[in-house]
Protein backbone atom coordinates (compact mmCIF):
# COMPACT_ATOMS: atom_id res chain seq x y z
CA UNK A 1 0.00 0.00 0.00
CA UNK A 2 1.11 3.35 -0.38
CA UNK A 3 2.67 5.56 -2.84
CA UNK A 4 5.69 3.77 -4.56
CA UNK A 5 8.00 5.10 -7.14
CA UNK A 6 7.55 3.59 -10.71
CA UNK A 7 9.89 3.94 -13.29
CA UNK A 8 9.07 3.76 -17.11
CA UNK A 9 10.60 4.21 -20.11
CA UNK A 10 7.80 6.45 -22.50
CA UNK A 11 8.17 7.25 -25.76
CA UNK A 12 12.14 6.79 -25.44
CA UNK A 13 12.36 8.84 -22.03
CA UNK A 14 13.02 7.45 -18.75
CA UNK A 15 10.09 8.70 -16.43
CA UNK A 16 9.33 8.43 -12.66
CA UNK A 17 5.70 8.57 -11.26
CA UNK A 18 5.21 8.56 -7.77
CA UNK A 19 1.48 6.22 -7.32
CA UNK A 20 -0.11 4.46 -5.51
CA UNK A 21 -0.56 1.03 -6.48
CA UNK A 22 -4.01 0.87 -7.68
CA UNK A 23 -3.08 3.37 -10.65
CA UNK A 24 -4.14 2.29 -13.55
CA UNK A 25 -1.17 2.44 -16.49
CA UNK A 26 -3.47 5.13 -18.41
CA UNK A 27 -4.06 7.10 -15.36
CA UNK A 28 -0.03 7.45 -14.35
CA UNK A 29 0.06 8.54 -18.49
CA UNK A 30 -2.71 10.67 -18.41
CA UNK A 31 -2.46 12.49 -14.62
CA UNK A 32 1.20 12.42 -14.11
CA UNK A 33 2.73 12.58 -17.61
CA UNK A 34 0.29 14.80 -18.69
CA UNK A 35 0.25 12.79 -22.00
CA UNK A 36 -3.81 12.98 -22.38
CA UNK A 37 -3.58 11.82 -26.14
CA UNK A 38 -4.23 8.23 -24.54
CA UNK A 39 -8.06 8.23 -23.91
CA UNK A 40 -10.24 6.50 -21.35
CA UNK A 41 -13.28 5.69 -22.99
CA UNK A 42 -15.30 3.59 -21.20
CA UNK A 43 -13.51 2.18 -17.95
CA UNK A 44 -14.59 -1.43 -18.76
CA UNK A 45 -11.56 -2.72 -20.93
CA UNK A 46 -14.37 -2.65 -24.19
CA UNK A 47 -13.58 0.00 -26.39
CA UNK A 48 -9.59 0.31 -27.04
CA UNK A 49 -9.40 4.12 -27.00
CA UNK A 50 -6.84 4.27 -24.39
CA UNK A 51 -4.65 1.26 -26.35
CA UNK A 52 -0.90 2.11 -26.11
CA UNK A 53 2.37 -0.36 -26.69
CA UNK A 54 3.86 -2.14 -23.78
CA UNK A 55 6.80 -3.54 -24.51
CA UNK A 56 6.38 -3.42 -28.23
CA UNK A 57 2.46 -5.11 -27.94
CA UNK A 58 -0.73 -2.95 -27.95
CA UNK A 59 -2.53 -3.31 -24.58
CA UNK A 60 -5.22 -1.37 -23.30
CA UNK A 61 -3.71 1.13 -20.72
CA UNK A 62 -7.05 0.64 -18.23
CA UNK A 63 -6.74 -2.88 -17.68
CA UNK A 64 -3.12 -2.65 -16.70
CA UNK A 65 -1.95 -1.24 -13.50
CA UNK A 66 1.03 1.65 -13.93
CA UNK A 67 3.41 -0.80 -11.41
CA UNK A 68 2.93 -3.54 -13.60
CA UNK A 69 4.12 -1.65 -16.28
CA UNK A 70 7.58 -0.70 -14.36
CA UNK A 71 10.87 -1.54 -16.08
CA UNK A 72 8.86 -1.50 -19.66
CA UNK A 73 9.13 0.27 -22.65
CA UNK A 74 5.86 2.30 -23.27
CA UNK A 75 4.93 3.81 -26.72
CA UNK A 76 1.79 6.39 -27.08
CA UNK A 77 0.37 8.30 -29.60
CA UNK A 78 2.31 11.19 -28.37
CA UNK A 79 5.37 9.08 -29.17
CA UNK A 80 4.58 8.42 -33.26
CA UNK A 81 5.03 11.52 -34.54
CA UNK A 82 8.83 12.93 -35.39
CA UNK A 83 8.50 16.84 -35.10
CA UNK A 84 5.65 18.42 -36.54
CA UNK A 85 5.99 15.35 -39.52
CA UNK A 86 3.22 12.58 -38.59
CA UNK A 87 3.62 8.95 -38.53
CA UNK A 88 1.99 7.63 -41.76
CA UNK A 89 -0.73 6.37 -40.14
CA UNK A 90 -1.53 8.93 -38.64
CA UNK A 91 -1.33 10.74 -42.18
CA UNK A 92 -3.48 7.83 -43.25
CA UNK A 93 -6.25 8.48 -40.83
CA UNK A 94 -6.04 12.30 -41.53
CA UNK A 95 -6.19 11.68 -45.63
CA UNK A 96 -8.90 8.92 -45.64
CA UNK A 97 -11.47 10.54 -42.82
CA UNK A 98 -10.43 7.67 -40.99
CA UNK A 99 -12.74 10.01 -38.12
CA UNK A 100 -15.31 11.92 -36.88
CA UNK A 101 -15.78 13.13 -32.80
CA UNK A 102 -11.72 11.89 -32.89
CA UNK A 103 -12.31 10.47 -29.25
CA UNK A 104 -11.37 6.69 -30.30
CA UNK A 105 -8.52 7.72 -32.94
CA UNK A 106 -5.42 7.72 -30.32
CA UNK A 107 -6.40 4.01 -29.31
CA UNK A 108 -7.70 3.05 -33.40
CA UNK A 109 -4.19 4.48 -34.62
CA UNK A 110 -1.71 2.51 -32.27
CA UNK A 111 -3.91 -0.46 -32.44
CA UNK A 112 -3.32 0.08 -36.42
CA UNK A 113 0.53 0.64 -36.01
CA UNK A 114 0.24 -2.96 -33.77
CA UNK A 115 -1.63 -4.71 -36.40
CA UNK A 116 0.73 -3.65 -39.36
CA UNK A 117 3.91 -4.72 -37.09
CA UNK A 118 2.56 -8.29 -36.85
CA UNK A 119 0.46 -8.71 -40.46
CA UNK A 120 3.01 -6.12 -43.07
CA UNK A 121 -0.21 -5.39 -45.43
CA UNK A 122 -3.23 -6.79 -44.01
CA UNK A 123 -6.39 -7.41 -46.37
CA UNK A 124 -9.62 -5.87 -45.17
CA UNK A 125 -10.87 -8.85 -43.25
CA UNK A 126 -7.69 -9.01 -41.43
CA UNK A 127 -8.14 -5.25 -40.57
CA UNK A 128 -11.40 -5.62 -39.28
CA UNK A 129 -10.97 -8.66 -37.43
CA UNK A 130 -7.85 -7.21 -35.54
CA UNK A 131 -9.52 -3.77 -34.76
CA UNK A 132 -12.32 -6.01 -33.11
CA UNK A 133 -11.16 -4.28 -29.82
CA UNK A 134 -11.32 -0.92 -30.88
CA UNK A 135 -14.83 0.79 -30.41
CA UNK A 136 -16.09 3.73 -32.58
CA UNK A 137 -19.76 5.30 -32.44
CA UNK A 138 -19.58 8.03 -35.54
CA UNK A 139 -17.54 6.21 -38.20
CA UNK A 140 -19.34 2.99 -39.44
CA UNK A 141 -15.47 2.13 -39.36
CA UNK A 142 -14.98 2.45 -43.44
CA UNK A 143 -13.12 5.03 -43.66
CA UNK A 144 -10.77 3.75 -40.53
CA UNK A 145 -10.37 0.44 -42.37
CA UNK A 146 -9.18 2.50 -45.49
CA UNK A 147 -6.94 4.51 -43.20
CA UNK A 148 -5.06 1.44 -41.88
CA UNK A 149 -4.84 -0.28 -45.45
CA UNK A 150 -3.43 3.08 -46.71
CA UNK A 151 -1.00 3.78 -43.25
CA UNK A 152 0.11 -0.29 -43.50
CA UNK A 153 0.98 0.54 -47.46
CA UNK A 154 3.12 3.29 -46.44
CA UNK A 155 4.98 2.11 -43.51
CA UNK A 156 5.84 -0.65 -45.98
CA UNK A 157 7.22 1.75 -48.31
CA UNK A 158 9.32 3.64 -45.19
CA UNK A 159 10.71 0.19 -43.61
CA UNK B 1 -10.63 0.71 -7.25
CA UNK B 2 -9.52 -0.17 -3.68
CA UNK B 3 -6.20 0.40 -2.41
CA UNK B 4 -3.45 -2.37 -3.01
CA UNK B 5 -0.29 -3.70 -2.52
CA UNK B 6 1.77 -5.29 -5.19
CA UNK B 7 4.74 -7.32 -5.59
CA UNK B 8 6.87 -9.21 -8.50
CA UNK B 9 8.41 -12.20 -7.08
CA UNK B 10 11.27 -13.82 -8.84
CA UNK B 11 10.71 -17.41 -8.34
CA UNK B 12 7.46 -19.71 -7.83
CA UNK B 13 8.91 -20.53 -4.26
CA UNK B 14 8.81 -16.81 -3.34
CA UNK B 15 5.11 -16.18 -4.59
CA UNK B 16 4.16 -19.11 -2.38
CA UNK B 17 6.01 -17.44 0.19
CA UNK B 18 4.25 -14.29 -0.38
CA UNK B 19 1.05 -15.78 -0.04
CA UNK B 20 1.42 -17.91 2.79
CA UNK B 21 2.49 -14.80 4.74
CA UNK B 22 -1.07 -13.00 3.56
CA UNK B 23 -4.58 -14.40 2.92
CA UNK B 24 -5.75 -11.30 1.77
CA UNK B 25 -2.99 -11.83 -1.16
CA UNK B 26 -4.41 -12.18 -4.82
CA UNK B 27 -2.44 -14.09 -7.47
CA UNK B 28 -2.13 -11.76 -11.04
CA UNK B 29 -1.28 -13.04 -14.14
CA UNK B 30 -2.43 -11.32 -17.67
CA UNK B 31 -5.23 -9.35 -15.30
CA UNK B 32 -7.73 -9.20 -18.05
CA UNK B 33 -10.46 -10.98 -15.93
CA UNK B 34 -9.07 -9.79 -12.81
CA UNK B 35 -8.34 -5.92 -13.44
CA UNK B 36 -11.87 -5.27 -14.81
CA UNK B 37 -13.17 -6.87 -11.11
CA UNK B 38 -10.54 -4.69 -9.28
CA UNK B 39 -11.96 -1.73 -10.75
CA UNK B 40 -15.50 -2.51 -10.61
CA UNK B 41 -14.55 -2.73 -6.37
CA UNK B 42 -15.98 -6.66 -6.87
CA UNK B 43 -12.82 -7.63 -5.05
CA UNK B 44 -10.56 -6.29 -2.46
CA UNK B 45 -7.36 -8.38 -2.35
CA UNK B 46 -4.67 -6.92 0.06
CA UNK B 47 -1.82 -7.08 -3.00
CA UNK B 48 -1.06 -8.66 -5.83
CA UNK B 49 1.29 -10.79 -6.66
CA UNK B 50 2.07 -10.59 -10.33
CA UNK B 51 3.73 -13.94 -11.28
CA UNK B 52 3.07 -13.07 -15.26
CA UNK B 53 7.20 -12.66 -16.04
CA UNK B 54 8.70 -15.82 -14.33
CA UNK B 55 10.60 -17.43 -16.48
CA UNK B 56 9.50 -20.94 -15.15
CA UNK B 57 5.52 -20.40 -16.13
CA UNK B 58 6.89 -18.80 -19.91
CA UNK B 59 7.78 -21.61 -22.30
CA UNK B 60 5.88 -23.73 -24.74
CA UNK B 61 7.52 -27.34 -25.37
CA UNK B 62 6.85 -30.98 -26.92
CA UNK B 63 6.83 -34.08 -24.36
CA UNK B 64 6.12 -37.34 -24.82
CA UNK B 65 2.06 -36.74 -24.31
CA UNK B 66 2.22 -33.83 -27.23
CA UNK B 67 2.82 -29.84 -26.03
CA UNK B 68 3.18 -28.52 -22.79
CA UNK B 69 2.15 -24.85 -22.29
CA UNK B 70 3.55 -22.61 -19.62
CA UNK B 71 1.13 -20.96 -17.23
CA UNK B 72 2.25 -17.62 -18.31
CA UNK B 73 2.31 -17.64 -21.80
CA UNK B 74 -0.14 -15.63 -23.15
CA UNK B 75 -3.41 -16.15 -25.58
CA UNK B 76 -1.10 -14.35 -28.24
CA UNK B 77 2.02 -16.26 -27.94
CA UNK B 78 -0.62 -19.91 -27.88
CA UNK B 79 -1.72 -18.71 -31.23
CA UNK B 80 1.10 -18.22 -33.00
CA UNK B 81 3.46 -20.94 -31.63
CA UNK B 82 4.66 -23.43 -34.26
CA UNK B 83 4.59 -25.95 -32.31
CA UNK B 84 0.95 -25.41 -31.10
CA UNK B 85 -0.29 -24.82 -34.56
CA UNK B 86 1.83 -28.25 -35.70
CA UNK B 87 0.51 -30.50 -32.84
CA UNK B 88 -2.95 -28.98 -31.55
CA UNK B 89 -4.27 -26.33 -34.54
CA UNK B 90 -7.45 -26.72 -33.08
CA UNK B 91 -5.89 -25.18 -29.61
CA UNK B 92 -4.04 -21.95 -31.20
CA UNK B 93 -7.34 -21.40 -33.29
CA UNK B 94 -9.15 -21.24 -30.00
CA UNK B 95 -6.60 -18.98 -28.11
CA UNK B 96 -6.50 -16.59 -31.03
CA UNK B 97 -9.99 -16.06 -31.04
CA UNK B 98 -10.34 -15.25 -27.36
CA UNK B 99 -11.12 -11.23 -26.58
CA UNK B 100 -9.74 -9.58 -28.96
CA UNK B 101 -6.05 -8.80 -29.98
CA UNK B 102 -5.62 -6.28 -26.40
CA UNK B 103 -6.23 -9.10 -24.16
CA UNK B 104 -4.84 -11.70 -26.46
CA UNK B 105 -1.33 -9.54 -25.52
CA UNK B 106 -2.12 -9.96 -22.20
CA UNK B 107 -3.93 -12.39 -20.82
CA UNK B 108 -2.60 -16.18 -20.37
CA UNK B 109 -3.76 -19.56 -20.26
CA UNK B 110 -2.93 -20.41 -16.29
CA UNK B 111 -5.04 -16.93 -15.50
CA UNK B 112 -7.75 -18.59 -17.77
CA UNK B 113 -8.63 -22.11 -16.34
CA UNK B 114 -7.33 -20.62 -12.88
CA UNK B 115 -10.19 -18.09 -13.25
CA UNK B 116 -12.91 -21.12 -15.03
CA UNK B 117 -14.95 -18.55 -16.12
CA UNK B 118 -18.31 -20.25 -17.43
CA UNK B 119 -18.20 -18.61 -20.91
CA UNK B 120 -14.21 -18.72 -21.06
CA UNK B 121 -12.76 -20.72 -24.20
CA UNK B 122 -9.73 -22.94 -22.76
CA UNK B 123 -11.25 -25.11 -20.40
CA UNK B 124 -13.58 -26.27 -23.01
CA UNK B 125 -10.16 -27.46 -24.63
CA UNK B 126 -8.55 -29.03 -21.55
CA UNK B 127 -11.69 -30.85 -21.22
CA UNK B 128 -12.10 -32.26 -24.57
CA UNK B 129 -8.69 -33.16 -25.17
CA UNK B 130 -8.44 -34.98 -21.68
CA UNK B 131 -5.38 -32.18 -20.96
CA UNK B 132 -3.40 -32.09 -17.72
CA UNK B 133 -3.05 -29.11 -15.46
CA UNK B 134 0.11 -28.98 -13.54
CA UNK B 135 0.16 -27.13 -10.35
CA UNK B 136 3.57 -26.19 -8.25
CA UNK B 137 2.27 -29.33 -6.09
CA UNK B 138 0.58 -32.13 -7.90
CA UNK B 139 -1.21 -33.60 -11.90
CA UNK B 140 -4.36 -32.91 -12.13
CA UNK B 141 -6.71 -34.33 -14.85
CA UNK B 142 -8.98 -32.24 -16.56
CA UNK B 143 -12.17 -33.31 -15.20
CA UNK B 144 -10.54 -33.28 -11.82
CA UNK B 145 -9.54 -29.67 -11.85
CA UNK B 146 -12.54 -27.59 -13.34
CA UNK B 147 -15.16 -28.00 -10.31
CA UNK B 148 -18.32 -25.67 -11.43
CA UNK B 149 -18.24 -21.90 -12.15
CA UNK B 150 -15.38 -20.23 -11.05
CA UNK B 151 -14.20 -22.55 -8.77
CA UNK B 152 -11.52 -25.46 -9.59
CA UNK B 153 -9.71 -27.60 -6.98
CA UNK B 154 -6.66 -25.79 -6.52
CA UNK B 155 -5.54 -25.05 -3.07
CA UNK B 156 -4.60 -22.15 -1.36
CA UNK B 157 -1.08 -22.11 -2.16
CA UNK B 158 -1.29 -23.64 -5.45
CA UNK B 159 -0.04 -21.98 -8.35
CA UNK B 160 -0.77 -23.88 -12.02
CA UNK B 161 2.39 -23.84 -13.36
CA UNK B 162 1.20 -25.59 -16.85
CA UNK B 163 -1.07 -27.92 -19.06
CA UNK B 164 -0.37 -30.49 -20.74
CA UNK B 165 -2.31 -31.32 -23.95
CA UNK B 166 -2.23 -34.50 -25.90
CA UNK B 167 -1.54 -33.92 -29.77
CA UNK B 168 -4.78 -34.03 -31.89
CA UNK B 169 -4.76 -32.28 -35.15
CA UNK B 170 -8.48 -33.65 -35.96
CA UNK B 171 -10.30 -31.27 -33.70
CA UNK B 172 -12.06 -28.35 -33.85
CA UNK B 173 -13.47 -25.12 -31.45
CA UNK B 174 -16.41 -23.16 -32.42
CA UNK B 175 -18.00 -20.41 -30.62
CA UNK B 176 -20.97 -18.33 -31.19
CA UNK B 177 -21.22 -14.82 -30.40
CA UNK B 178 -23.28 -12.66 -28.92
CA UNK B 179 -23.23 -10.55 -31.56
CA UNK B 180 -23.03 -7.17 -29.04
CA UNK B 181 -20.27 -8.20 -26.17
CA UNK B 182 -18.57 -10.41 -28.69
CA UNK B 183 -18.35 -12.77 -25.68
CA UNK B 184 -18.72 -17.01 -26.28
CA UNK B 185 -22.97 -17.39 -25.62
CA UNK B 186 -21.91 -21.04 -26.40
CA UNK B 187 -18.91 -22.94 -27.19
CA UNK B 188 -17.65 -26.21 -28.20
CA UNK B 189 -14.58 -27.84 -28.56
CA UNK B 190 -14.92 -31.32 -30.76
CA UNK B 191 -12.29 -33.79 -30.98
CA UNK B 192 -11.68 -37.04 -32.29
CA UNK B 193 -8.85 -38.53 -30.16
CA UNK B 194 -8.09 -42.26 -31.71
CA UNK B 195 -11.46 -43.59 -31.94
CA UNK B 196 -13.03 -41.94 -29.41
CA UNK B 197 -14.98 -38.53 -29.75
CA UNK B 198 -14.78 -35.69 -27.23
CA UNK B 199 -17.38 -32.51 -26.92
CA UNK B 200 -17.22 -29.91 -25.03
CA UNK B 201 -19.32 -27.14 -23.95
CA UNK B 202 -18.89 -23.98 -22.52
CA UNK B 203 -20.71 -21.05 -22.17
CA UNK B 204 -24.09 -23.05 -20.79
CA UNK B 205 -23.75 -21.11 -17.50
CA UNK B 206 -22.80 -23.75 -14.86
CA UNK B 207 -19.13 -24.29 -16.22
CA UNK B 208 -17.67 -26.47 -18.62
CA UNK B 209 -18.87 -29.96 -19.51
CA UNK B 210 -19.01 -32.64 -21.75
CA UNK B 211 -21.94 -33.95 -23.95
CA UNK B 212 -21.35 -37.57 -23.23
CA UNK B 213 -24.36 -38.75 -24.93
CA UNK B 214 -23.01 -36.90 -28.32
CA UNK B 215 -20.08 -38.48 -28.08
CA UNK B 216 -21.79 -42.36 -27.77
CA UNK B 217 -23.64 -41.45 -30.57
CA UNK B 218 -20.93 -40.50 -32.68
CA UNK B 219 -18.30 -43.50 -31.18
CA UNK B 220 -21.32 -45.83 -32.91
CA UNK B 221 -20.73 -44.49 -36.14
CA UNK B 222 -24.14 -42.71 -36.42
CA UNK B 223 -24.41 -39.70 -38.15
CA UNK B 224 -23.91 -36.03 -37.44
CA UNK B 225 -27.11 -34.87 -38.42
CA UNK B 226 -28.41 -37.46 -36.09
CA UNK B 227 -26.95 -35.32 -32.94
CA UNK B 228 -30.89 -33.31 -32.99
CA UNK B 229 -32.38 -36.68 -31.30
CA UNK B 230 -29.39 -37.14 -29.18
CA UNK B 231 -30.25 -35.80 -25.24
CA UNK B 232 -28.60 -32.58 -23.67
CA UNK B 233 -29.59 -32.24 -20.35
CA UNK B 234 -31.45 -28.86 -19.87
CA UNK B 235 -29.85 -28.46 -16.41
CA UNK B 236 -26.68 -27.50 -18.17
CA UNK B 237 -27.73 -24.46 -19.06
CA UNK B 238 -29.11 -21.26 -17.57
CA UNK B 239 -30.80 -18.51 -18.31
CA UNK B 240 -30.15 -15.14 -18.40
CA UNK B 241 -30.25 -11.76 -20.22
CA UNK B 242 -28.59 -13.01 -23.17
CA UNK B 243 -30.76 -15.91 -23.61
CA UNK B 244 -32.90 -18.62 -22.69
CA UNK B 245 -31.32 -22.08 -21.24
CA UNK B 246 -33.85 -23.33 -24.32
CA UNK B 247 -31.74 -21.08 -26.83
CA UNK B 248 -28.23 -22.02 -24.97
CA UNK B 249 -29.13 -25.22 -25.27
CA UNK B 250 -30.09 -25.43 -28.56
CA UNK B 251 -27.19 -22.97 -29.78
CA UNK B 252 -24.76 -25.91 -28.20
CA UNK B 253 -26.50 -28.58 -31.09
CA UNK B 254 -25.80 -26.23 -33.65
CA UNK B 255 -22.31 -25.01 -32.98
CA UNK B 256 -21.16 -28.39 -32.38
CA UNK B 257 -22.59 -30.44 -35.55
CA UNK B 258 -20.84 -27.66 -37.58
CA UNK B 259 -17.81 -28.07 -35.25
CA UNK B 260 -18.03 -31.88 -35.89
CA UNK B 261 -18.42 -30.79 -39.80
CA UNK B 262 -15.18 -29.46 -39.77
CA UNK B 263 -13.26 -32.79 -38.88
CA UNK B 264 -12.07 -35.34 -41.95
Amino acid sequence: MGMSRIELRVNGRDVEVEADGRTLLTHALRDHLRLTGTHIGCDTSQCGACTVHVDGKAVKSCTMLAVQAAGCDILTIEGLASGRELHPMQAAFNDFHGLQCGFCTPGMIMMAVDIVNRHGRPDEATVRAELEGNLCRCTGYHNIIKAVCAGAERMGEMA
Amino acid sequence: MYDLGYSRPASIAEALELLQQDDMAQLISGGQTLMPVLRARLAAPSQLVDIARLDDLRQIRLIDLGIEIGAGMTHAEVAASPIVRAKVPALAALAGGIGDAQIRHRGTIGGSIANNDPAACYPSAVIALGARVKTNLRMLDAEAFFAGMFTTALEPGEIVTAVQFPACVEACYLKFRNPASRFALVGVFAARLGSEHRIAIIGGGNGVFRWHEAEQHLDRGADIDGLDAVPLDLSNFTGDIHGSAEYRRHIATVITRRALATLS
